[in-house]
Order: C-alpha cells, then sequence, then structure tokens
C-alpha cells in the first residue's frame, strides 16, 4: 500500500482510515534516522485525519470521494520553503528558526482542500540552495537506503521522506534541479511543471524567476495527480499562467507502453559528454534502446548554449537571491542575537545579524549583490538574460522535431557525505542537466530506471516544451513502465 | 577676487542664474494599496488611534517571506490618467523593478519601483508666472513612474518604532526636466500640478499626510553658460511655500561657495524649516548603489491603447481649461480665475456659489471674496474649503449683499471670520450675523455729517493738506469716519461725503 490509489482502495475496503494511516507515518517518522523533518504538526495533521475518518464513514458512506478531494485522507509532507498559517517555516536557515507565518502558500491550500494531510515540514538545503541538503542549519538529511550518503539537493528530506516512506508524497521546490536531482538520488518520480502552471505564492522565494513547486511521489500517477491539483492560475502570483490544465492523472493511468510507437524522442548530444559516470551513461543509453525497441523514433538534437547554462544560471540565481534574502535583516524577520542590541548603527545591526546565514548562503548574496552592482548590471545580470533567451531558443528549435527529450538527470548517482561540501564548483555541476529546462522555464521530470552496481538509483531526466505536461507525463509513464523491477 | 567655475570667470559681479528640476511624489488616492488589498488611506470615519497603527497592513505589505506583489489595476488608471493629464505619452509596455536599500522600514529590503521603463515619459505642463500670471511658461515632465511607499520611522530616545500603515501605498513620482529658473517658476510648476492630480481625482491633495511630497534638484551656473553646474538635491519639502524658500537658500548658498572659491559637492540635503536653511543630510560617495533589477515577480505591463483613449476621454476638464472657462464665463481676472482652479474643492465652491448667476459682477466680488480673506483662513488652519464651515450659499448671500451695497467688504471680512470659526445656517445665515453684528452697511450718511465736520475740524493740518493738493490723505479722514461708524457706511458715499465736506 504505498500509492494514492493504492491507499483509496484501502480506505474504501476499511483496511485502513485517515487517521491508522497517519499515526503510521508519525510512528514511522519518529523511528527513522533520517532527519528528514523539521518541523511535525502532528496536532494539527492529526485533527485533520480525524475529520477525513469521521467524514469518509459518516458523510461518503465509507466510499473514498475520489472526483470531490481526488487526494482524500493522503499524508504529504511539505517542504519548509512553503508556509503554513501558524506552523513553523524555517526554509532550513537559523534565520528563520522561530519564524511563525501569517498565512499559508496557495499549493499547500489546494491540496489540503482536495482532502491532503500536511504531516509536517521536511529539511532541505537552507533557503534551497544546495545540492546535496548537507546546507541546512538543522543537519544534513541522510539518503534513504545508504547512511553515508546524500539524497540530494535541495528537497533532499522530500526526497527521502518519500523513498523511505515517511509519508506517501512530498511537495519539493526546483530552481535549477532540487526537485529533479534529489528524486533521481533517492529513487523516486519528481516533477518540476512549467515555470508559471503553479502559484509560488507562499514559497518563500530563492530565485523568482526559476522557482517552482512540484510533487515528488512514488509513481508517474501520483505525480500527475499532485500536480494537476496544484496547477492553476493565481491572481495572488502574477507570473501564473492562465493555460488549461489537462486531466494528467487520466493520461498517467492510461498510458501503456505501446503508446511510444511514433513518439518522437529527442537526445540532446550536448548532455552526454565525458565525465559522465558510465553506470549512469549505461543506464540511459539502455533506456533509450529500450523506448526504441518499443516504436518510439530516437532523434539526436542539439541545444548549442548548454555550455553557458550552469554560469549563467548562478548569476541570475544568486542576483536574484541577493535581492529576495535582503528581508532578512533582523528587523522584522532573522533571529536577532543579543549582541546586535548592542549596535550603534544600522550597519552594525545587520553584520551581526546576518551572521546566521549559512556559508553557501552568504558565498550567493555576495556573489549577487555584486553581479547586480551599478557597473557590473550589464555584463552580468543583462548579459545572463541574454544568454538564457537563447537557451530558451534552443529548446524551441528542438522541439520542431522532437516532443520529448530525455537525458541523465545527473552525471552521478548520490555521492558521499562531505565528498562535494568544501568545493562549490564541483557542486554546482552536479545539476548540470537540469539546469538549463530551469532557464527555459520547460516543464521536466526525474524518474528512476536503474541502480548502479552499489544499488544506488539512476534517474532518467525528461523535458517537454512548454506547458505540454501532458506529453512530458505520457513519455514518463512509458519509462517507468519499460524500467519495470530493474529500478 | 574671481574663481573658475564651468570653465567660466566668476566674481561678485556675475549674474547667476538657477537650474531648478523637481520630483514630486503623488500619492495616488486608490482604496487598496499598490501590491495587496490592503486599505490604502483612511476614509471618512476611520478613526486615528494607537490602535490604528498597523493595522491596514497584509502579510504583502509587511514583506512576509513567500508573498508576492499583485498590480493594483486602479493604480495603473491613476498613473495613466497623470500622464494624460500632463500630456505624456503613454508606454504601453512598462516594467517594475526593484530599487534595494536597507532601512528599517523598508519591509522587503527593496522598494519595487520603475527604472528603464517608466508608464509615463515626455509630457509637459503650462505656468502662469508674472503680476496677473500674464506670462505663461512650458515645463517639461521627463517621466511619471509608479512606486510603492515604505513604512514610517518614528524615532524616540533610543529606539524607533515602525508603522507600516504607509508600506505599500501606491506613488507616481512626476519628474520634471531641469527648465525652472526660480523658486517663483518652481511654486508655479508645484501649484499647477497640485491642480492637476487633485482636479482628475488622482491623488486627495492632503500636503499635511504628505500625499504630494517635492524634491527640489537646485543648481546655478553663470547667466548664459549652457553647461549644468554641480546640483544638490533637496528631500521632501512638503509645503509649496518651503520649497521656493528651501530653492531661494539653496541658490544663494551655491553662489556664496562659488564666489570662495568652494566646491559645490553633489550631496543630498534637508530644509529646515524653523531655520529657513538647508543642510547636508549625505554626500554622493555615501550613497547607496539601488542595483535595480527587473523585478521577476511582476510580468511586464502591458496597457491597451483601448484602454488609454478611454482614460482619456473620461478625464474631467483640467484646470487650464477650468481657469479659461472662468475668465470667459464670469469675468474673472486671470489671476483671480488661476488661484481659484488651483485646488479642486475650491473650483467646485466657487461654481456652486455663483450657481446660476449671469451678474459677472457678483461673480468677480464672490472670486475675491473666496480668493482673499477666505483662503486666507484656509491656509492658516491648514485645510481644504470643504473641509471648513463654510458653504457656498454663505458666500453667495454675502457676495449678493456687497453687490446690493448691504455690506461694506470691511464688515465682510468680519463675516468671514464669523462662517468661518462657526456653524453658520446656509439659508439666510449671512443676514443673521449682519443683523446680530449690527453690520448692515449705512448707505444713509446724514447722520454722519456731523462726525465728518468734527473730524476735519479737528484736524485742520491735514484738511489744509488736502486743499493743497494732496489727494491722498483722504484715506486718513475715511478711516477716521469709518472708524465711527464701526466698518458699517457704505466707503463708496463715505468717501464722495468726505470730500465734499472737506471741499466746504
Amino acid at each position: 500500500m504505498k500509492t494514492i490509489h493504492e491507499i483509496h482502495n484501502a480506505f474504501d475496503l476499511g483496511k485502513s482510515t485517515p487517521l491508522e494511516l497517519t499515526q503510521q507515518f508519525f510512528n514511522q517518522i519518529k523511528a527513522s534516522h533520517h532527519n528528514a523533518f523539521i518541523t511535525l504538526c502532528e496536532a494539527r495533521a492529526l485533527n485533520q485525519a480525524q475529520i477525513l475518518t469521521d467524514d469518509l464513514k459518516l458523510k461518503y458512506n465509507g466510499k473514498v470521494p475520489r472526483t470531490e478531494k481526488p487526494l482524500y485522507g493522503i499524508p504529504l509532507g511539505i517542504k519548509d520553503v512553503l508556509t503554513m498559517d501558524g506552523v513553523r517555516t524555517t526554509c532550513a536557515s537559523k534565520m528563520l528558526e522561530n519564524y511563525i507565518p501569517p498565512y499559508t502558500a496557495t499549493a499547500v491550500i489546494k491540496l489540503e482542500n482536495a482532502g491532503a494531510i500536511s504531516l509536517g515540514k521536511l529539511n532541505m538545503d537552507e533557503f534551497a540552495m544546495g545540492s546535496s541538503n548537507e546546507n541546512s542549519a538543522f543537519g544534513p538529511v541522510i539518503h534513504p537506503t545508504h547512511s553515508d550518503r546524500v539524497p540530494g539537493g535541495s528537497s533532499g528530506g522530500s526526497g527521502t521522506a518519500v523513498a523511505a516512506n515517511l509519508c506517501v508524497a512530498a511537495l519539493g521546490t526546483d530552481t535549477g534541479g532540487s526537485i529533479r536531482l534529489p528524486a533521481s538520488f533517492c529513487g523516486i518520480v519528481g516533477m518540476k511543471p512549467t515555470y508559471g502552471r503553479i502559484s509560488r505564492y507562499g514559497q518563500i522565494a530563492f530565485a523568482s524567476s526559476l522557482d517552482q513547486i512540484g510533487p515528488m511521489t512514488k509513481t508517474v500517477e501520483d505525480a500527475a495527480l499532485l500536480c494537476e491539483v496544484m496547477s492553476g492560475v493565481d491572481d495572488k502570483d502574477s507570473t501564473t499562467a492562465d493555460v488549461k490544465v489537462d486531466s494528467w492523472f487520466k493520461t498517467a493511468r492510461d498510458t501503456k507502453v505501446e503508446n511510444v510507437k511514433g513518439l518522437r524522442v529527442g537526445v540532446p548530444q550536448e548532455y552526454f559528454i565525458d565525465g559522465i559516470d558510465a553506470e549512469v551513461k549505461n543506464a540511459i543509453e539502455g533506456m533509450i534502446q529500450k523506448l526504441k525497441a518499443e516504436g518510439a523514433e530516437i532523434i539526436p538534437v542539439t541545444l548549442p548554449h548548454t555550455q553557458y547554462a550552469v554560469a549563467t544560471y548562478y548569476v541570475i540565481a544568486v542576483s536574484e537571491a541577493s535581492s529576495n534574502l535582503s528581508r532578512y535583516d533582523g528587523v522584522r524577520f532573522g533571529v536577532r542575537p543579543p549582541e546586535a542590541m548592542q549596535a550603534r548603527t544600522l550597519v552594525d545591526f545587520y553584520k551581526k545579524v546576518r551572521v546566521n546565514f549559512g556559508s553557501e548562503v552568504k558565498r550567493r548574496i555576495i556573489l549577487g549583490t555584486f553581479a547586480l552592482s551599478s557597473g557590473y548590471y550589464d555584463a552580468y545580470y543583462r548579459k545572463a538574460g541574454q544568454v538564457r533567451r537563447l537557451m530558451r531558443t534552443d529548446f524551441e528549435n528542438a522541439f520542431q522535431k522532437v516532443d520529448v527529450m530525455v537525458s541523465p538527470v545527473s552525471p552521478s548517482t548520490a555521492f558521499k557525505l562531505g565528498e562535494k561540501s568544501k568545493d562549490p564548483l564541483k557542486m554546482y555541476l552536479t545539476d548540470i542537466f537540469t539546469i538549463p529546462a530551469s532557464m527555459a522555464g520547460l516543464p521536466a521530470m526525474s524518474v528512476p530506471v536503474a541502480k548502479d552496481h552499489q544499488g544506488l538509483s539512476i534517474g532518467m531526466h525528461l523535458i517537454a516544451p512548454r506547458f505540454n505536461e501532458n506529453v512530458l507525463i505520457k513519455a514518463a509513464r512509458i519509462v517507468e513502465l519499460l524500467a519495470g523491477d530493474s529500478k | 577676487m574671481s574663481f573658475q567655475y564651468l570653465g567660466q570667470e566668476v566674481d561678485a559681479n556675475t549674474e547667476f542664474e538657477t537650474v531648478i528640476g523637481l520630483e514630486v511624489h503623488v500619492q495616488l488616492a486608490t482604496d487598496s494599496k499598490i501590491f495587496s488589498k490592503a486599505k490604502s488611506r483612511l476614509l471618512e470615519g476611520d478613526s486615528v488611534s494607537e490602535e490604528s497603527v498597523n493595522a491596514n497592513t497584509t502579510e504583502i505589505c509587511a514583506g512576509h517571506p513567500g508573498t508576492l506583489p499583485s498590480l493594483n489595476k486602479k493604480a495603473v488608471e491613476y498613473a495613466i490618467k497623470a500622464g494624460l493629464a500632463t500630456n505624456c505619452k503613454i508606454n504601453l509596455k512598462s516594467i517594475f523593478s526593484r530599487k534595494h536599500y536597507f532601512y528599517a522600514d523598508l519591509p522587503k529590503g527593496y522598494q519595487i519601483s520603475q527604472f528603464d521603463l517608466p508608464v509615463c515619459e515626455h509630457g509637459s505642463l503650462e505656468v502662469e508666472l508674472g503680476e496677473n500670471g500674464a506670462i505663461s511658461k512650458k515645463i517639461g515632465i521627463t517621466r511619471i513612474h509608479m512606486e510603492e511607499d515604505a513604512g514610517k520611522s518614528v524615532h524616540l530616545s533610543g529606539f524607533s518604532l515602525i508603522n507600516l500603515n504607509r508600506a505599500g501605498t501606491p506613488l507616481v513620482e512626476v519628474v520634471s526636466e531641469p527648465d525652472m529658473r526660480t523658486p517663483e517658476e518652481a511654486g508655479a510648476y508645484l501649484r499647477k500640478l497640485y491642480a492637476i492630480v487633485t482636479c482628475i481625482g488622482v491623488c486627495d491633495g492632503n500636503l499635511q499626510e504628505g500625499n504630494f511630497r517635492c524634491d527640489a534638484n537646485v543648481s546655478v551656473r553663470p547667466k548664459g553658460s549652457t553647461k549644468l553646474g554641480t546640483r544638490t538635491e533637496t528631500k521632501n519639502v512638503n509645503s509649496f511655500r518651503f520649497v521656493e524658500k528651501a530653492i531661494e537658500y539653496e541658490m544663494e548658498r551655491q553662489r556664496q561657495v562659488i564666489l570662495s572659491g568652494g566646491k559645490i559637492i553633489q550631496e543630498t540635503r534637508l530644509y529646515d524649516s524653523q531655520k529657513n536653511q538647508t543642510f547636508s543630510m549625505r554626500t554622493k560617495e555615501e550613497a547607496e548603489d539601488y542595483r535595480y533589477f527587473p523585478d521577476p515577480d511582476l510580468p511586464p505591463l502591458i496597457i491597451e491603447q483601448s484602454q488609454v483613449d478611454i482614460l482619456r476621454a473620461s478625464l474631467p476638464e483640467l484646470p487650464d481649461q477650468k481657469r479659461d472657462r472662468f475668465i470667459a464665463q464670469f469675468g474673472l481676472t486671470k489671476y483671480d480665475a488661476t488661484m481659484i482652479t488651483a485646488g479642486k474643492s475650491l473650483a467646485q465652491f466657487f461654481e456652486t456659489t455663483v450657481l446660476g448667476s449671469a451678474d459677472k459682477n457678483f461673480s468677480k466680488i464672490a472670486a475675491n471674496l473666496l480668493n482673499g480673506e477666505a483662503v486666507r483662513l484656509l491656509h492658516e488652519a491648514g485645510i481644504e474649503i470643504n473641509e471648513s464651515n463654510f458653504k457656498p450659499q454663505h458666500f453667495s448671500e454675502l457676495a449678493k449683499m456687497i453687490n446690493d451695497k448691504l455690506v461694506s467688504s470691511t464688515a465682510a471680512k468680519q463675516i468671514i471670520a464669523i462662517l468661518f470659526s462657526e456653524s453658520t445656517p446656509e439659508v439666510g445665515g449671512v443676514a443673521g450675523i449682519v443683523d446680530r453684528e449690527g453690520l448692515k452697511q449705512v448707505n444713509d450718511l446724514s447722520a454722519l455729517e456731523p462726525i465728518i465736520e468734527k473730524i476735519i475740524l479737528d484736524n485742520p493740518k491735514q484738511a489744509e493738506e488736502f486743499r493743497s493738493g494732496k489727494e491722498k490723505i483722504i484715506g486718513f479722514f475715511v478711516g477716521q469716519a469709518m472708524k465711527a461708524t464701526q466698518g458699517k457706511a457704505n466707503p463708496g458715499m463715505l468717501q464722495d461725503l468726505v470730500i465734499k465736506k472737506l471741499k466746504e
């Protein structure tokens, strides 16, 4: 009993209730050593679960109202970057260790309106900055199956929690790969929808033009369902798009392997470079062969500006971050240490407050402040924006010829704790294949396809054209079916 | 002694010219804030108390993590209207940018403003200068951009308090070209801009509340030079008179600095109205780098031409048009008409006062009453006419009584003071005051004859002066005689009588 579909069947048969299931998850969370959660909202969740359990019996005659509330009684984990009214929201930062927001993120409201239960707030890299979940003020998250390894970041808590069955599914956020990388490392499905699909209202900003909420689940079908529930235009987020949301859940449920016939699968040449772990390369190429064998048309494509992706991404992301994090100054937001109260000037005050940022966050604020400085803006931020448009055009051109593109999610499988934490550049390259889709605002997914000789998961990365989540989900479901038990 | 300035030899005899550009922050009179649904201004009946501090805030204006701005469409409409009323080109695409600086009352650490592409550009307005406003001058408007206001800091001893009620209030900043050359021109520009934005209803125009705040950029140069001197910016002056005084002070200060061989420093200055001087706030070297970049939370603002056309058609009669109409319709002088149309409420008040009257003499009297004593009292109290005890019916009745020679203009002053300080019935209220105070003009002066004769007898020297041709002395006798009637005598008739008696 792992997926939403299975759980709902169990509810229908009276084999479980939302309350029993919720209690079960809290027991598992408390017994786990993964450090996946920062804050549990046990009383709140149990209260929700009790109401749903009572309603199921009395209001719905024991039959889950799947159409009305497609997530009925489903316990979820929420990445600690999303606000919930009255629930501590830390962004895994010491800066916000006592922050209790007065409002709830739109995405969380939508999930809870659909019957979901929020178990608690998941650990992450501080302010979603990192690829290994080692940058948390609350300690690193441990890989679900290999305790000496990282789960990937920044949604590492989400990846581990889903994989270690500490919740049915989780919300992550993705700026340059923060959903897809931990999904790949942890062996689960991760989906970043098109930029503008899901309201960012209540998502504490890292890089506003890139940030996007998405589901992390055990199956493609669950990812499709969560995404469908959360998507749609929101008048509280002017960057959301009023584009029709298809029934992605139905697409996922109804797709069969034979639907691959005629699917044009693009293989970007720039994504199969030296330095990719051989096992990763073999696994992805193996899956491409399987797709071909089942009738997909495999087409090499080229994305010529890929080589600039990481550099331009870091200019844009750190610039926006330096701006977004300005508000943590200890006046309203941010912990105010006692020595700050002795400060005689504002600058001195800020200095004493802002020591509470972790070193990666400080590094990015400094870089971003520099990149936006007068005299440098044109050379960095503006130039990066121009390159970003070129990358978008690369994708548009390539998508003239193909329906989806596939690649590895990351050059390697989950690495060891501490292995890259001293080398930011090496760490940044972990996201080399996920960053371009973020830069172009495209929907993308990570689907587990194989394991390496150590039993570490390998994910396939799928990218689709803007607002074509439907073809993305279809392709992802086919890959999931073809991977079978080898994942 | 002579010095070099702008590549020219200058000394005490050099004639200097002042170059003035103004940046005016106009608070838009929308009900909600520019990026949230929080209440943007106090409406009638709203209480102002300690509890109301920070009451008009949502998570958005408080800058809570995770919040996003949603643009208030009304604020956009108001900005476009302000642009249209000042002959601006409306940019159908404009961009919101973030302007960064750290200050305790700026909740997000940045202000959302417009930088590269503002909503309006390339406008102008006409100002009237000289004794009777006879000279017209066109002042260019570089741009009008939209932005949010910051909160308010209150500094007390040892600590500061912050009120975020104002945070997120919609503003437009109207930036002029450096087209003004005198404090008078700057004052005229401000008054005209004020008249326009209040007339079209995009600003409440409450100066005390900071609805209309001005920064003045001032530099000086030898007259005739085409180069620009180093400018200083005097910030946040919220009265027209103070702007003029601050500029007067600043131009003289800069001239003195240059003539003593010093250097003008590009800096921000503050005006102290108590001392009537400006002082340095910060120099450019310390000035901040605002790190502007387009706000990724707000897509470019796209405006349809059809919307601009609708807004243009919806604009009411503008102050200049109204002024010209008042001159034609009511026979006012240009000066009177300009004064009357300087504020929306005064113009409306005047039109109600003279409603339906074709008697231009009556209209002129009404205009004089309003422009003179009434405006003086309002100005002293710092209120608008519609916030006062004055009612158009009062002025209509009073003007009619003057026109019918039933009260004198001296008595009218007294009546206006009473109308101002007391609540008076709208119908027949003035007649009531005239009766109560015994202010009815005395048109039958026969009773005065012995009194005038006595005054002449008591002042033989002055009487002799008059007879020897110094006719101005007549004022002395009229004054004395008027005093004896407690101001009630018809001044024209009184003067005729005094002359007659003096010549006897």
